[in-house]
């Protein structure tokens, strides 16, 4: 399970960036660009807090 | 980083608060590097950058000023409070009571929480900025100090209410959600540059180097602004934390740090949120001006919206809001320290209401330069009483922890320290029309003298050893 989570986070912060970029090389159009960064955005929201917090509190 | 870390040392659980933190407690370089990599990435980055294009700064002027001044705080925090805080491993609260004494300690929390207040205040107004656009809300502009429309109050008051609610439950829960929105929201400043640039048509490494210069950091101040050189920028970058270096905060911070140098460690913060997010803001505020011609409207989250969707609106109101939050829940931590028998969810209501109150005068993200050189220079003196406790107790006759020393919850040398210091970064700025940004410098090695010769006066060693 945590390896699914953590997996979401990476697509969500990937998603987040890398469609920037494809808008700079002028692949995507602004309104696709704005789209995936707001679906990056609910992945990393929805993932994020699972794994990390645990991860911390594993560590402590 | 580990959040019961970050709860002991914001949170006052009441965990080493008298006592020097033990060898056993101390945290591992890992600790301070997550913690300050997020730290220094919050709301007020949003308000910066733009502020720094709006008063006209040059592109090579801004590059050279942020990469000196951030260097210098980052030193700052290494050679100044580091050093002091592994040596004494205190709070600052309990290191200020042992040198100035309970009293004073009393007055500083005051001005401490007020500029808490005013802070947490500037992060709601921001945040309401990207919470309004759906209601299209009429936005503040630049030369604004007043609230616009009444739905600008409602918005802010209605915000500052779920801000203080939430941070009536306590710090940890914000905190974690900072930390976990902390990766997320250094790519969307990455991601915020890289689109604003391309809307400006930038292909290429000359194009880029053309459009920053003519373009984004063009020279020219927006109207009502004054003109900022590459000294504004040097010594923002150095003084902007100036209350946590030299003003001493982060002793708080560094006294769990198991070696001195871990506040070098403070320049993954600094580099990632005062260099690359103010950049970032600034180019996204150039894209704002160029699609919105003679446009005086100043709001973050309007300008990350129309940039970045819905994600950059987000992004603000959350980068806006972590920075709210832990600070409210801050300043009703230095307030109870005056009144300990009022409870927690009683004083930090009370810090909401006059957050709340604060944040709908759009003056304090419009002066928010200012504001931040000003808190850092009210607290600064205080942190240079600490300094020359420190180092020059010993060499230069007098009594270190003064107040402790003479068994006395007052003491005069540091109230006139920091009063006198005051007055002199005033008159500099009255008579000679110093602007705020510049008067830490002298004002710190004022009040280190000041502090030596007052207490070499009224604390004298030779005494000590006569008693």
């Amino acid at each position: 399970m945590k390896t699914i989570l953590k997996f979401g986070s990476l697509l969500g912060l990937l998603l987040t960036i890398y469609p920037p970029v494809m808008y700079f090389m002028g692949d995507v159009d602004l309104d696709r660009m704005k789209w995936a960064m707001g679906i990056g955005m609910l992945l990393w929201f929805v993932t994020a807090p699972f794994w990390i917090n645990r991860s911390v509190n594993n560590g402590q | 980083m580990s959040n019961r870390f970050f709860k002991t040392i914001v949170g006052g659980t009441n965990e080493y608060e008298r006592t020097p933190v033990p060898a056993a407690s101390l945290k591992g370089g890992k600790s301070f590097l997550g913690m300050y990599a997020g730290e220094h990435t919050a709301g007020t980055e949003f308000v910066i950058g733009p502020l720094f294009v709006a008063h006209g700064v040059t592109a090579g002027d801004l590059v050279l000023g942020l990469l000196i001044g951030n260097l210098l705080a980052v030193l700052s925090w290494g050679l100044i409070t580091g050093p002091i805080a592994a040596s004494k491993r205190l709070t600052l609260y309990y290191q200020l009571e042992r040198i100035a004494g309970k009293n004073l300690v009393r007055w500083y929390n005051l001005v401490n929480a007020l500029m808490f207040c005013f802070l947490a205040g500037s992060m709601i107004a921001v945040s309401a900025t990207a919470v309004g656009i759906p209601f299209n809300l009429e936005m503040p502009t630049l030369t604004d100090w007043l609230p616009r429309t009444p739905g600008w109050i409602l918005t802010v008051l209605v915000m500052g209410a779920v801000i203080t609610l939430v941070a009536i439950q306590g710090y940890n829960q914000v905190s974690k959600f900072a930390n976990i929105m902390s990766p997320w929201m250094i790519l969307i400043f990455i991601a915020a540059a890289i689109v604003g640039l391309a809307q400006l048509g930038v292909g290429s490494f000359e194009s880029l180097i053309a459009t920053a210069q003519e373009v984004i950091w063009n020279g020219v101040p927006l109207a009502g602004m004054s003109k900022f050189t590459v000294w504004h920028i040097i010594f923002f970058a150095w003084f902007c934390n100036m209350a946590m270096h030299i003003g001493m905060s982060d002793l708080t911070i560094l006294r769990y740090a198991k070696s001195w140098n871990y506040g070098f460690y403070t320049f993954v913060g600094v580099y990632l949120g005062h260099f690359v997010a103010w950049i970032a803001s600034g180019i996204l505020y150039a894209v704002f001006l160029q699609a919105n011609s003679g446009s005086q409207e100043f709001a973050p989250g309007q300008i990350a919206y129309q940039t970045l969707g819905l994600a950059g609106a987000v992004c603000v109101i959350i980068a806006g809001w972590t920075t709210a939050n832990p600070t409210i829940y801050r300043a009703g931590l230095a307030l109870q320290g005056i009144f300990p028998k009022v409870p927690t969810w009683k004083i930090t209501a009370i810090v909401g209401v006059i957050t709340s109150l604060a944040a709908c005068f759009p003056a304090l993200v419009m002066k928010l330069l200012d504001f931040v050189a000003l808190y850092g220079l009210l607290l600064m003196p205080m942190g240079a009483v600490i300094f020359a406790d420190f180092y020059f107790s010993k060499k230069l006759g007098f009594r270190s922890e003064g107040a402790l020393s003479s068994n006395s919850n007052f003491s005069l040398p540091a109230l006139l320290s920091w009063v006198l210091t005051l007055g002199f970064c005033l008159a500099l700025n009255y008579f000679y029309g110093i602007e705020i940004f510049f008067l830490g410098l002298p004002g710190w090695f004022v009040a280190v003298a000041l502090f030596i010769v007052l207490s070499k006066m009224k604390y004298p060693l030779a005494k000590s050893f006569a008693v």
